[in-house]
């Protein structure tokens, strides 16, 4: 069956071939983008001792796609003198990124819609062309609130993706490949190789930063709400809104996705190398120890959670100390790591540089 | 045509049109926003020249930093646009010179001198980047570590030139905030408890503190 399906994929054309490929990745990721909305309130209500949703379908599951329906209803309203093309571009500059960026990312062995080789320079570049949508939506607007969300947002993506590109610039001295796929191979062995424990600080500094590049509490400046309104994107409704609000979190999931391949290991299994090998080999359990898709599923979805007890428990930082934050304390982190990896490197220290 | 050739054309036009619409559009973000086409269309370009790395890293830097903060600094200035524009009819004779001298020289060099052949496929196992990372750190590591220190140079002239401490800042130290203390913060008092009467007097009173 399952052959006859993957021989069929394999007679069609390329252009089909890479089509379907991109479907696969991004429907499920938008239903990931829907129910992650879902598990936000849900995982944010518990921590807080509510319910959150649950009126909705059973247990409130139907609550994303009555949300979706929602602003699909809604009237999208132009703010007067606001410029037509630029405001609706916006959102599209936003999303395109965040979804563009999935093709350099493997979910399994050989599983990723493109095999490039500067896939970490790729990502890195695109990643830092997110900034656009929401600078050109704040200034398209045409609204106060919106071009000083736009500003601070545009300092503090600029500020961030420096320690974050220096954290990828470690993480590539440890692999010797910018290709992802490779990446994730120079990590195999066991726990031990992953390049979590090697480059825990750079680790660290990614994920902060990580944090930082979604716009997402703590710091969410860019749409504090008791300051500037919503920011950004306070002149935008309905399915507008609504498209700023999907690539948010679909750059969520990227970042929680890269994190697990880079630093953990991606698709390889957390009992490799330590259970007998011969296990690997049992019928269904063999498949649910050893090396998969499933493994890099729990690791993103690890993160994600992480995402969301990080916005239940911090306050928001002050603008000011972001910016030190940044400048001052994860950037000087990185170039102190990327010396002392240098040295890893140099000696073959460890698991991990041998 | 292969598609590839398509491509490039389309590419090479995208470019050619932002980069005329950059110089001639009235609104100065439009004009940031079209070289902000020009460079992703370049990079394009270069990309098809299987130099990926130039290509990434003309997006990585120009696009995602370099051109933020020309779009940041724009947005805030208000920049009158009526006198930027005087006397463009004035120096448009020797802009159109200037213009005329470059693109012939171009042409010239293009058609007489350049008669390169389409260089050869190089195939997927090549990597630009790790071609370019050999000889830049082997072939040229002189020159380069040295435009690195010129670069660090400039930042720090930067720095120096434009730091300047201001009084009226009201900047927190975080290290002092972090020491912070209870002691620091909070008196205790101990007093004695009072009979009613009286707080109910000083109660009135604690209303308004000019009725006395």
């Amino acid at each position: 069956m399952f052959d006859w399906i993957l021989n069929l994929f394999h007679s069609l054309p390329t252009v089909m071939q890479i089509l379907i490929g991109i479907q696969l990745i991004i429907i499920p990721l938008m239903l990931g983008v829907a129910y992650l909305t879902f598990a936000e309130r849900k995982i944010i209500g518990y921590i807080q001792v509510r319910v959150g949703p649950n009126r909705v379908g059973p247990r409130g599951w139907l609550q994303p796609i009555a949300d979706a329906l929602k602003l699909l209803m809604k009237e999208v309203i132009v703010p007067s003198n606001a410029n037509r093309f630029l405001f609706f571009s916006a959102p599209v500059l936003t999303i395109a990124p965040a979804l563009a960026a999935w093709a350099v990312i493997p979910f399994f062995e050989g599983g990723a819609l493109a095999d490039v080789n500067a896939g970490l320079l790729y990502l890195l570049a695109l990643t830092s062309l997110g900034a656009y949508g929401i600078i050109i939506a704040g200034w398209a607007s045409n609204s106060k609130y919106a071009l000083m969300g736009s500003l601070r947002s545009a300092a503090q993506l600029v500020s961030y993706e420096i320690a974050m590109g220096f954290a990828l610039v470690g993480v590539l001295m440890a692999a010797g490949s910018m290709n992802v796929g490779d990446i994730v191979q120079a990590q195999s062995g066991s726990v031990y190789h992953w390049f979590l424990l090697p480059l825990l600080p750079l680790f660290f500094v990614y994920f902060i930063s990580g944090v930082a590049e979604t716009n997402r509490a703590p710091f969410d400046v860019a749409e504090g709400e008791s300051e500037i309104v919503a920011g950004f994107h306070v002149e935008y409704s309905g399915m507008a809104f609504a498209v700023f609000f999907l690539a948010e979190y679909a750059n969520m999931i990227l970042i929680s996705a890269l994190t697990a391949v880079l630093f953990l290991g991606g698709w390889l299994s957390p009992f490799q190398g330590i259970l007998p090998a011969a296990m690997f080999d049992w019928p269904v359990i063999g498949t649910l120890l050893g090396d998969g898709l499933h493994w890099f599923l729990i690791k993103t979805a690890l993160f994600l959670f992480i995402f969301l007890w990080l916005r239940a428990t911090f306050p928001r930082y002050r603008y000011d100390q972001i910016m030190r934050l940044g400048w001052k304390v994860l950037i000087p982190v990185t170039i102190v790591w990327l010396f002392v990896l240098g040295v890893f490197v140099a000696f073959d220290v460890g698991p991990w540089f041998a | 045509m292969t598609f590839e050739l398509f491509l490039f054309y389309l590419f090479g036009a995208i470019l050619l049109g932002a980069a005329l619409a950059m110089i001639s559009v009235r609104n100065p973000v439009h004009a940031a926003l079209f070289l902000v086409v020009c460079f992703v269309s370049a990079a394009a370009l270069w990309l098809m020249a299987e130099a990926e790395f130039l290509g990434l890293v003309l997006v990585l830097v120009y696009v995602g930093a370099v051109m933020v903060l020309f779009l940041f600094v724009v947005m805030m200035l208000d920049i009158n646009i009526a006198r930027l524009r005087e006397g463009f009819s004035e120096y448009l004779p020797v802009g159109l010179v200037v213009a005329a001298a470059m693109a012939t020289v171009l042409v010239l060099v293009i058609t007489r001198y350049i008669t390169m052949d389409a260089p050869e496929r190089a195939g997927p196992e090549y990597a630009n980047t790790e071609a370019l990372g050999a000889v830049l750190y082997t072939e040229y590591v002189y020159p380069f570590e040295i435009a690195a220190v010129i670069l660090l140079v400039a930042i720090i002239a930067a720095i120096s030139l434009t730091m300047r401490r201001r009084p009226d800042n009201k900047r927190i130290d975080p290290a002092r905030q972090i020491e912070v203390s209870r002691e620091g913060r909070v008196r205790m008092v101990s007093m004695k408890s009072e009979d009613k009467a009286r707080r109910a007097r000083g109660a009135e009173r604690d209303d308004d503190p000019n009725q006395e």
